[in-house]
């Protein structure tokens, strides 16, 4: 096997990342540093870049152990403030958990869930201007909650039902909302990236005040339209926030696979000269604070800010993955930084601002409501009932005017079928 | 014996240039490397160096000479130990620099290949090269509407590659013609954002060849973001720049991508041949709702043809017929139709009376006026040049196949570049690519004269 005229030379060794534990292995966070809440330091929002370089290897927190907000990045959120960011996030678990079980009883096909980083978009979406544009990826259905789109319609979204804006034409979850400042979601990873940046830039150039903030997971900062987005973002000074939401896991890859054993992911802003803040991102007020500092950032026209959001999948990928499959099942309870809601929970708790019987009552009421809307979108249809999109729509939309070739296309088609039916029902839909 | 010094060709596809300006002078002496005259291209200002030493016999060409072909004797050079010519020299005056030589008396230059068509409108008309055309449709739609601007790879400060953004940057400054990074990928994305921003950006590729690695966000962004966001967003961009073969440029740098976008739906793809067809449709697409790949062509960027004087638009989804005729039908698009031009004025001298249709647009196609024209010449060739499989040409055949059956008197043929990547070798390039002998000989052959 060895090259005989290079035998003196020790062979080389192939490096292959392994996550710490696999299933039926104890959880291993070991090598996770936790830093205590409030150490790490809160520069200005107009600071240089190369001045907070070691911001990208802290870690922000502001909630401590005994539940108190301390340290220059806490927000000082008024607890009214506080009790909708930790709403929204349990409006939001509850909706996933009720769309999680409508694809395990066949009412949709496909279903992904945002257990454990409900924090993530819930708070960023209360920190960011309603007006500001957001280019998500499929894990922040939280902003949509946050921004207060009707559940009903996410739902018709999901379904596919005849109430489905999308006419039944994206795959569920890729939720598309100009009206709520959320960016058709793609299924291809990160090119809502440049697309995010490019967005920015043209906000800057009408001299309007909006900026864009762009969502992705850690495993997709390996493609190339993440490193073309920061070198336009850092070449233009883009009003953009970059947020790289570090769940551990993408699918079955864990975050050594994208790079992590080497280095974080906030650390990826420092070669291109851009902010880069690393986040707890199961701490609320911190993400808050984050977001806020980026948002700041950006508007003052100081440029674009790398947030990594350091938080942990708490459930599979989608509901066609099974993680017990790759991963200890101990790892979410084990989880160093805890979760998102309980930990709001708690500190809103500690300074008297909530007990547990109120949040039992608000668990209700959001899981009533979420029950509610998936009522009157189940009115819609389901996917189980069949199809719910007229025929003809189909051939809308692929043009600003239908070329001749396909009203041909369309004419035909509904020719046959009201040849099929004359009574003009079109047959099953 | 004097040696001949002659235009040289600075850039694989330089057909001719201007001798800005004589280093030396007649008498002078020069060595190999010696920098002996600047000249212009239609990309850049050159330094044209001495090759052998010698002393400086006759300027044949004045400096400030526009529009010197390649290969003209524009000078002479007198080698060591030819004595008697550099005495002789001071004696011959040099060309007078106020009367520029035009036409230089050893090659009469043979006018660039623009066939004649049929003009599809009256009136007052300018003479520009397609890639002026194109630059006056892009600055007219930026002087109209402040959301257009132009990003690329050079075509702020450098003019662009090719010089299509020519005098862009001077007058619309430096935030609506944008250098970018080099990374097709990226600005692909950067301006699918910005048209989703509000913004009408013009996006050109170096070539299509780099536009490659941007596929994912023309085909899979921009092509879809009406219909996946179920009619509520638009992407209005348009993807420009040279596409198919050039010269002696290689086979990365030569292909044909019309068939690649021209199969994806929510695409408008345009591909003109003449400068008013180009600003026309430059124009038009700019306009458009919709994304617009707009494929243009180095070797017909210096071609000059007649374009109506003030505002012009062609609409999209119209064929244009250069040429009629009553014995066969020639459908192509792009440099495809000089070739077929030409073979049609061929094949008049043979009695036959070809009939041109220039298809102008790709996607969608004008379906109408390709089986319009079939239904008269009942005879049908494509020319195209690309690769044969599952090209435009296909699609052609596919619609005579299906709607055009009963006009036929003769099978379809098509006429393509050869089926392998584009060799650099001037003779095997030639090879492979379409010819105007080719056509005539499949008209020959459908018109059943061969």
């Amino acid at each position: 096997m060895n090259d005989s005229r290079r035998s003196n030379r020790p062979p080389l060794s192939l490096h292959i990342p392994e996550p710490p534990a696999r299933p039926g292995e104890e959880a291993d966070f070991s090598d996770i540093q936790v830093l205590p809440a409030g150490v790490t330091p809160r520069p200005d929002s107009s600071a240089e870049p190369h001045s907070m370089r070691d911001l990208a290897f802290g870690l922000v927190r502001v909630l401590d152990d005994d539940g108190q907000a301390v340290g220059p990045w806490n927000p000082r959120l008024s607890a009214d403030a506080m009790r909708a960011i930790l709403r929204n996030m349990a409006l939001t678990r509850a909706f996933d958990d009720r769309m999680f079980r409508a694809q395990r009883q066949g009412k949709t096909s496909f279903y992904m869930k945002c257990t454990g980083e409900e924090a993530v978009a819930v708070a960023q979406a209360h920190a960011l201007d309603r007006e500001d544009m957001c280019f998500p990826s499929y894990r922040q259905q939280g902003i949509l909650i946050a921004r207060g789109h009707p559940l009903v319609g996410m739902m018709n979204q999901i379904y596919s039902n005849k109430g489905d804006a999308l006419k039944g034409r994206q795959l569920p979850i890729m939720y598309s909302s100009p009206e709520y400042g959320f960016f058709t979601v793609s299924g291809n990873l990160t090119t809502q990236l440049p697309q995010a940046v490019g967005w920015a830039m043209a906000s800057a150039s009408k001299g309007d005040s909006r900026i864009a903030a762009a969502w992705c997971g850690e495993g997709s900062t390996a493609e190339g339209d993440f490193h073309a987005a920061m070198t336009f973002a850092t070449v233009y000074r883009a009003p953009v926030i970059f947020n790289v939401v570090n769940n551990q896991w993408a699918i079955s890859s864990f975050a050594g696979f994208a790079g992590g054993e080497a280095t974080t992911f906030a650390a990826r802003a420092i070669g291109y000269g851009i902010a880069g803040l690393r986040v707890d991102g199961n701490d609320a007020l911190a993400v808050y604070a984050a977001t806020a500092w980026a948002a700041e950032r950006a508007r003052t026209n100081n440029g674009p800010t790398l947030i990594e959001h350091f938080t942990y999948r708490a459930e599979g990928h989608s509901t066609s993955d099974d993680p017990s499959a790759y991963r200890s099942a101990e790892e979410r309870v084990k989880w160093p930084l805890g979760d998102p809601i309980v930990r709001l929970k708690a500190h809103l708790v500690a300074i008297g601002e909530w007990d547990d019987a109120r949040h039992a009552a608000m668990d209700l009421e959001v899981a009533e409501s979420v029950k509610a809307a998936q009522k009157e979108a189940e009115k819609n249809g389901i996917l189980g009932h069949g199809m719910h999109q007229p025929f003809e729509t189909m051939f809308e939309d692929v043009f600003e005017e239908m070329p001749p070739h396909l009203k041909e296309q369309q004419a035909q088609m509904l020719a046959e079928r009201m040849r099929k039916w004359p009574d003009g029902s079109q047959g099953p839909r | 014996m004097a040696t001949e010094l002659k235009m040289p060709a600075l850039s694989p596809t330089m057909e001719e240039g201007t001798l800005a300006k004589w280093l030396v002078k007649p008498g002078d002496t020069v060595r190999s490397g010696d920098i002996l005259a600047e000249i212009e291209t239609d990309k850049a200002t050159m330094e044209f160096e001495a090759v052998d030493e010698g002393t400086v016999g006759e300027i044949l060409v004045a400096e400030g000479s526009d529009n010197v072909k390649v290969g003209t004797v524009i000078a002479t050079i007198i080698g060591d130990g030819e004595s008697a010519a550099p005495k002789a020299a001071p004696a011959a005056p040099p060309v007078a620099a106020a009367e520029p030589v035009k036409a230089p008396p050893v090659a009469a230059p043979a006018p660039v290949l623009t066939p004649a068509a049929t003009s599809d409108f009256d009136g007052e008309t300018v003479r520009l090269t397609v890639r002026e055309a194109l630059r006056d449709g892009m600055a007219e739609e930026m002087r109209a509407d402040p959301r257009v601007f132009v990003m690329g790879e050079e075509v702020a400060e450098y003019q662009g590659a090719y010089k299509v953004t020519q005098g862009l940057l001077e007058e619309f400054g430096a935030k609506r013609v944008i250098d970018t990074p080099i990374t097709e990928y990226g600005f692909a994305g950067i301006g699918t954002g910005a048209a989703m921003g509000g913004l009408r950006p013009i996006v050109e590729f170096m070539t299509f060849n780099f536009a490659m690695q941007a596929i994912d966000h023309i085909i899979n962004s921009a092509a879809k973001t009406n219909y996946m966001s179920g009619g509520q967003m638009r992407c209005p961009i348009v993807f420009r720049g040279p596409n198919g073969a050039a010269s002696r440029v290689g086979a990365q740098h030569s292909q044909n991508y019309a068939p690649w976008y021209a199969s994806v739906p929510g695409l408008v793809v345009i591909a003109p041949y003449d400068a008013a067809d180009a600003k026309g449709l430059m124009k038009a697409a700019i306009r458009s709702e919709d994304p617009v790949v707009f494929l243009e062509n180095e070797l017909v960027y210096g071609r000059s043809f007649d374009v109506p004087a003030g505002e012009h638009i062609v609409p999209i989804g119209k064929a244009r017929t250069m040429r009629p005729g009553k014995d066969v039908t020639i459908v192509s698009y792009s440099i495809g139709v000089g070739v077929a031009l030409e073979a049609a004025e061929q094949l008049a001298g043979e009695g036959i009376d070809a009939e041109v249709i220039d298809l102008r647009t790709l996607r969608p196609l004008d379906k109408g006026a390709i089986l319009e024209s079939l239904s008269r010449t009942n005879r049908l060739v494509i020319a195209e040049e690309g690769w044969p499989t599952c090209s435009i040409a296909s699609e052609i055949m596919a619609i005579a196949m299906e709607d055009g059956f009963d006009y036929l008197d003769a099978p379809v043929a098509r006429v393509t570049n050869v089926d392998v990547p584009l060799p650099y070798a001037n003779n095997l390039e030639k090879l492979a690519l379409i010819t105007t002998a080719g056509v005539v000989e499949a008209v020959r052959k459908v018109c059943y004269r061969a």
